[in-house]
């Protein structure tokens, strides 16, 4: 049933877990908006959360989302806005269970959740390997067998098609697990305008639209080359797509917020993990970023056309997650005369005294990075003397214990180094699990998605 | 013909971000005629070149006329990546103002901006 309002407006208030409150919050307040899209997940998310649900069955999911929700629902609710999260993480029923107390302590009558499940097949993997499905790593070619003892979470990544469905049944609140981001933007068009699996260039321009949006202020002049360009950067709007039923969309943000909507800060969003430009691969589509048609239509509004696709794949991704060992990283700030001669010292001295007791790191096992001299631009700039360094030792193991003794020789160094040492805060390095990510394939005829609305009971 | 000395910020703007173990690096041009001093000046063995001190992995270009844009894979230049990786840039975000530190020629009096 095609929607009887065009354009729909969608709107992405979180680019990722730990993004800005404000987001969301000032999407819905301070302008016109149709759907709410929150993104809170990442690959290393999900395996944080998975251990939160084995010490406690009804954690697992994005607590922030339960928060978040509190203070936005009851303006959602009363304009209309509907909400699309992938919040559930490896637990949406939990999530939907916390969403539902917020509903009842808002006291707000009517409000449907819906959650998507289907995605997580941690439970499954014995079986779906032995019907055959090898999970090789699509970077190494490695069968998922090599690792599988210490695999943490495996989730699907779906698509558009189960948040349709979730809205289709009323949901005012779309709670979803593992779901490609771009999909979150996906659901509510193929909801509204009846769009079908078939739609190929429509879900194409949809994947487009919502892969532009995925990481907020990304696409609004936030990471902008052009940074002094970008007016009031503290105020930046967060992305709203107009879209219409022919694909076609435009990008824009409230009118009266910060940042910049210009062809150039939309199109540096499109090159963000960028692969092969001709073949951006979801779930519903393989979309042609080569296709993409931009043009600036008025301040702050660029309008998107012309983007082609391809039919989907059999397979979806699948995004595993196994445990890797472990690592610690400690840093001090060593002061000037001479803070990068005096920094390598104290880097030495670390790894002489650790030795000294019988812990030994291999090269590829550490690293030294002097904050100051050029880190993050290695062998294209250098600053041979500058007038203080962060100096910044990591380590890394599968023995647990001897990254722990590492974290023993960081603040030392502050009175037994060369002078000028200091800025040792933040306590001892502590050994963190490395949760290491094995990305693969499923055919999507092993998937069974499974979408439940229900209202809250005052 | 006169040549002048440039950085690749001046014609070009960029973005990055991580890609499994490797990252990578959108480069988008202002001009038309930028863009085609992008697509004869960076190759991927020049690109490979000047990211020596990250990039460990081979470097893949490919081409997206329609944003005047290249974009380049840089395979192992995260130091394992994800939660693995030791680095600071863990996720490759400053490759891309990286790549726009590169100078190159170009011809005297074209359009770049």
């Amino acid at each position: 049933m095609p929607s009887s309002r065009s354009p729909v407006l969608v709107a992405n208030g979180q680019g990722f877990w730990g993004d800005s409150p404000l987001g969301p919050l000032r999407l819905v307040r301070e302008g016109p908006l149709h759907y709410l899209t929150l993104d809170y997940l990442a690959e290393v998310t999900m395996s944080i959360m998975q251990k939160q649900k084995r010490r406690d069955p009804n954690a697992g999911f994005a607590t922030d989302f339960v928060k978040m929700l509190e203070r936005v629902l009851p303006l959602c609710m009363e304009k209309g806005v509907r909400i699309v999260a992938n919040a559930g993480g490896v637990n949406p029923s939990a999530c939907r269970r916390a969403c539902a107390e917020v509903v009842r302590k808002l006291k707000l009558p009517g409000v449907k959740i819906g959650v998507i499940e289907g995605d997580d097949i941690l439970a499954r993997l014995p079986e779906l390997i032995a019907s055959g499905e090898e999970f090789k790593n699509l970077d190494t070619g490695e069968p998922l067998s090599k690792v599988l003892q210490s695999v943490e979470c495996a989730n699907v990544y779906i698509g558009a098609f189960p948040i349709a469905e979730a809205l289709s049944k009323g949901a005012h609140i779309v709670i979803a697990g593992r779901c490609t981001d771009p999909a979150l933007l996906g659901g509510p068009l193929v909801y509204e305008f009846g769009w079908r699996p078939e739609d190929t260039e429509k879900l194409a321009a949809a994947t487009v639209a919502g892969h532009i949006i995925e990481c907020g202020p990304q696409c609004t002049g936030g990471n902008y080359s052009n940074w002094r360009d970008v007016p009031n950067l503290a105020k930046i709007g967060y992305p709203i797509a107009e879209c219409r039923e022919d694909g076609s969309f435009v990008i824009t943000k409230h009118e009266g917020t910060g940042g910049l909507v210009d062809t150039k800060t939309v199109a540096s969003q499109l090159l963000y993990e960028m692969g092969d430009p001709k073949r951006y691969i979801g779930p519903d589509i393989v979309a042609d970023f080569t296709s993409i048609q931009m043009k600036q239509d008025g301040r702050d509004r660029v309008r998107v056309t012309g983007v082609r696709g391809a039919p989907a794949t059999p397979t979806y991704k699948v995004s595993i997650a196994y445990r890797k060992g472990y690592k610690a990283q400690g840093q001090l700030t060593i002061a000037g005369p001479d803070a990068v001669e005096k920094a390598k010292l104290c880097a030495d001295v670390v790894f002489e005294r650790l030795a000294m007791d019988n812990c030994n790191f291999a090269p590829e096992e550490r690293l030294v990075e002097l904050i100051g001299t050029g880190v993050c631009h290695a062998g294209i700039v250098n600053n041979a003397d500058p007038v203080e360094v962060v100096l910044r030792i990591g380590v890394k193991s599968m023995d647990e214990k001897k990254v722990a003794r590492f974290g023993y020789e960081i603040a030392p160094l502050v009175t037994s180094g060369p002078p000028g040492v200091t800025g040792f805060a933040g306590g001892r390095p502590a050994p963190a699990e490395i949760i290491a990510y094995w990305p693969a394939l499923i055919q999507k005829n092993k998937i069974q998605t499974n979408v439940t609305v229900e209202e809250v009971q005052l | 013909m006169k040549t002048e000395k440039i950085k690749l910020s001046e014609i070009a703007y960029a973005r990055s971000g991580d890609k499994g173990d490797g990252s990578n690096v959108g480069i988008a041009a202002y001009t038309n005629e930028g863009y085609e001093i992008l697509r004869r000046e960076l190759t991927a063995a020049r690109v490979k070149q000047h990211f020596a001190g990250i990039a460990l992995g081979d470097v893949d270009r490919y081409e997206a006329p329609n944003m005047l844009a290249l974009n380049f894979i840089l395979h192992d230049s995260l130091g394992g990546g994800g939660s693995e990786s030791l680095k600071t840039d863990a996720q490759g975000k400053t490759h891309g103002i990286g790549l726009l530190r590169m100078e190159i020629e170009v011809p005297v009096g074209v359009k770049l901006k």
